[in-house]
């Protein structure tokens, strides 16, 4: 790659090796995001609805993985997949597979957390209303998650920013190899270190410009549905 | 199918609710069997929402015992309550009604067209796709009345149902109301307007502070009410 | 909620569907300043264009990658730190070591020279004369080739740099590039391979100060990750690559890498010296 382009010159001459890469973080980061919220959106509504003992501790506990350290996920997830590691296996590591993984789990206690506030507040105001048209418990998480629904969006989406922008856990568990496991984050990382400065900050810009772009389609979808379902 | 057990008589044994050290109902008994529409009256902290919650079972007595047609179990399948400010999920109107269906085990099959049905009793057939938050007061609450029907009680619950109306809507809600009375469904309902008492009570519960001052026939209660507190709330006078 | 799970495990089929497809496929440990260098990213078209094998490099210090390697995570190991290398062959990780190529070492600091050690040809002494004035050095420390070279050196100065180190001593735990940058902001001496330097884009003020010491030699080994240790090493395609490397043709494609007319990899897979 000429280090005197820039990404702007990059994006006009469509350059293949970009596209790969930017399809990439975005295949990556969308179906970590899915699959934590395939999880975590009923985790999070099932913590708002029932009362147990140690319940308080896992909010605070959930509330606190909020911030987990994307290095410690990426180890986590490494020793899990190293092929000395209990799923070593499946020989995953190193792929795009695993890149999911490790972000699906920094992910998670996000959208949970989320979920939980948000679900919580609603069924505060549902909560008599659905005991008396009878709504069994199953029925009830998922109408608070269907009725939630434009605030959840909002949950995914700030699952997404923080899946597309870490560096920590790809780098690690991805192992940024060139043209399979590359992505965005890593491959400013590793212009950072070549000493491409411009070459970073225009890939930089570019990865903000997407992660706009995502958070505009997924505000217009929410606009439109507002306006159709109030 | 074995039709389920009736929910009525209505009984109150020796009921008592309390929040902390708070005696929200003190030690009422009642008895509530078919009929006209029973009203709850009363001035506000009375206790009439609580009560209502009661017979609906949703909350349960501190001590004594509410039965349903002498069962205390009591699921709510055949009662219905109407909130005095309802919740309208967020879908449209029809949507609102279907769910209501869904859940009081009406058939899939059977659905579109009893909302259609509900929807038409209570005038909003017009704004079945409409989202059910944009509609106004007196919409939802119409809107809310038909879910509550959706369920074919045989006890529907009201708490003061047209606080918020303007006479019109008002009039409107309480020829329903009426209707459904005439169809054989058992009406209990909270009001603190003693004119829309006088046109639809069949019976009168009066509540003060949490007791049960008296339960008569609405004609006996506005014409020989037995209590000073009765006889002071019907002229008007607030009651301490 | 049925189309977000088909949805779903859709893309986990397309991104499962990815490794197989790619099944001659080798990932080699290798260190960060062949990666910098770009070197990589010359000599590996040619190597899958002629074999069809794809080489997957994860790049990480030279510590790093042989703990990589000895967890077992890779197939091949391309490092430059011969005497990690020696051991971990003894530890039995790996099979047999064969040189590939050398560059070499280059001490880079400030044009303003606060040391006064430019033009030096003796390293050890330019060590001692920045020691002596406190001059700002940046160390990698992070047990990689290049640092572990250092720590010869400063041995070789006749220097405790444990008991020596100050602040102006930056030790910042990270690779070749970010140490180059570190030292770029900072105005300080930094010891870097000669690839990584000439590749290296954010020079600012900083320009080589000390070279030609044959103490600042740097050798790179190749070694297949041993199959008896870890069964699932794809020993055969490793092995392919490897003699590809340090066959005639891996070692012309070395030889003609070059920035800005410089080269900066010498071939020596047998065994010959500048």
């Amino acid at each position: 790659m000429s280090e005197t382009l820039t990404a702007w010159q990059l994006i006009a001459s469509g350059d293949a090796t970009l596209f790969a890469i930017v399809g990439l973080s975005l295949a990556v980061s969308l179906t970590a995001v899915v699959v934590a919220g395939i999880v975590g959106l009923p985790l999070g509504a099932i913590l708002a609805l029932t009362r147990f003992p140690g319940r308080a501790a896992m909010v605070v506990v959930l509330n606190g993985f909020m911030g987990l350290p994307p290095v410690v996920v990426g180890l986590s997830v490494y020793l899990l997949l190293s092929r000395s590691g209990p799923l070593g296996e499946l020989g995953l590591l190193f792929t795009p597979t695993a890149m999911v993984t490790a972000q699906a789990l920094l992910v998670l206690p996000i959208i949970a957390a989320l979920t939980r506030h948000t679900v919580e507040d609603l069924w505060l105001e549902y909560r008599e209303e659905l005991s008396a048209m009878g709504v069994g418990w199953a029925s009830r998480v998922a109408t608070l998650l269907w009725d939630s629904r434009f605030s959840l969006v909002t949950v995914l989406l700030a699952g997404f920013g923080r899946a597309a922008a870490e560096v920590g856990t790809v780098m690690i568990v991805g192992g940024n190899i060139d043209g399979f496991t590359r992505t965005m984050t890593t491959t400013i990382a590793l212009e950072t270190s070549r000493g491409n400065l411009a070459l970073a900050i225009g890939l930089g810009i570019i990865l903000i410009l997407l992660i706009l772009l995502v958070n505009a389609t997924a505000w217009g979808v929410r606009v439109w549905a507002v306006e159709r379902a109030g | 199918m074995r039709a389920p057990a009736s929910n009525l008589p209505l009984v109150f044994d020796d009921v008592s609710l309390s929040a902390g050290a708070t005696t929200i109902l003190d030690r009422i008994c009642l008895t509530i069997g078919l009929g006209a529409p029973t009203l709850v009256l009363g001035p506000n902290g009375a206790g009439k929402t609580s009560l209502l919650r009661l017979c609906m079972g949703l909350l349960s007595p501190t001590r004594g015992v509410v039965s349903w047609g002498g069962r205390i179990d009591g699921g709510p399948e055949r009662r219905a309550i109407l909130f005095q400010k309802p919740v309208m999920l967020r879908r449209s109107v029809a949507a609102n009604i279907a769910y209501g269906l869904a859940h009081a085990g009406c058939p899939r099959g059977l659905r579109a067209q009893r909302t259609e049905e509900l929807l038409d009793s209570v005038g909003l057939s017009a704004l079945a796709s409409r989202p059910a938050r944009r509609l106004s007061g007196g919409e939802q609450q119409r809107l809310a009345l038909a879910r509550a029907l959706a369920r074919q009680p045989e006890i529907l619950l009201l708490d003061e149902p047209t606080a918020s109306l303007d006479p019109a809507a008002t009039r409107f809600v309480e020829e329903i109301i009426l209707a459904t009375a005439h169809s054989g469904t058992k009406i209990i309902m909270a009001s603190h307007d003693l004119g829309q008492v006088r046109r639809l009570a069949g019976d009168v519960v009066f509540l003060v502070h949490g007791r049960l001052f008296e339960h008569a026939d609405a004609s006996d209660f506005f014409d020989r009410p037995a209590t000073p507190q009765a006889a002071a709330f019907i002229r008007g006078d607030l009651v301490l | 909620m049925l189309t977000r799970r088909l949805f779903c495990v859709g893309m986990l089929l397309i991104l499962a569907g990815v490794t197989p497809a790619l099944a001659q496929s080798i990932v080699v440990a290798s260190t960060t300043s062949t990666q910098d260098s770009g070197l990589f990213d010359y000599i590996l078209p040619l190597f899958e264009k002629e074999t069809g094998i794809d080489v997957k490099v994860v790049a990480q210090g030279t510590g790093q990658a042989l703990d990589t390697v000895r967890r077992g995570d890779a197939d091949v190991v391309f490092v430059h730190a011969k005497a990690q290398e020696e051991k971990f062959i003894q530890e039995g990780f790996g099979v047999k070591r064969s040189d590939v190529m050398y560059n070499d070492f280059v001490l880079i600091g400030p044009k303003s020279d606060p040391a006064g050690v430019s033009g030096m040809t003796d390293i050890a002494a330019a060590l001692v004369s920045i020691k002596a004035k406190e001059a700002p050095f940046v160390s990698r420390g992070d047990r990689s080739g290049t640092h572990s070279t250092e720590l010869t050196l400063w041995k070789e100065a006749g220097v405790d740099i444990e008991a020596a180190k100050g602040p102006w001593y930056k030790d910042i735990g990270q690779g070749m590039g970010a140490a180059l940058n570190t030292a770029s902001a900072m105005n300080a001496y930094v010891l870097s391979d000669r690839g990584t330097w000439l590749s290296f884009r954010n020079r600012g003020d900083l320009a080589i100060s000390v070279e030609g010491d044959k103490r600042l030699f740097n050798q790179y080994g190749v070694m297949l990750v041993n199959p008896e240790k870890h069964p699932d090493v794809k020993a055969e395609l490793g092995q392919i690559f490897i003699d590809w490397l340090i066959g005639p043709e891996g070692q012309t494609a070395i030889g003609e890498y070059e920035i800005d007319g410089q080269q900066l990899f010498f071939p020596n897979a047998s065994g010959q010296r500048i």
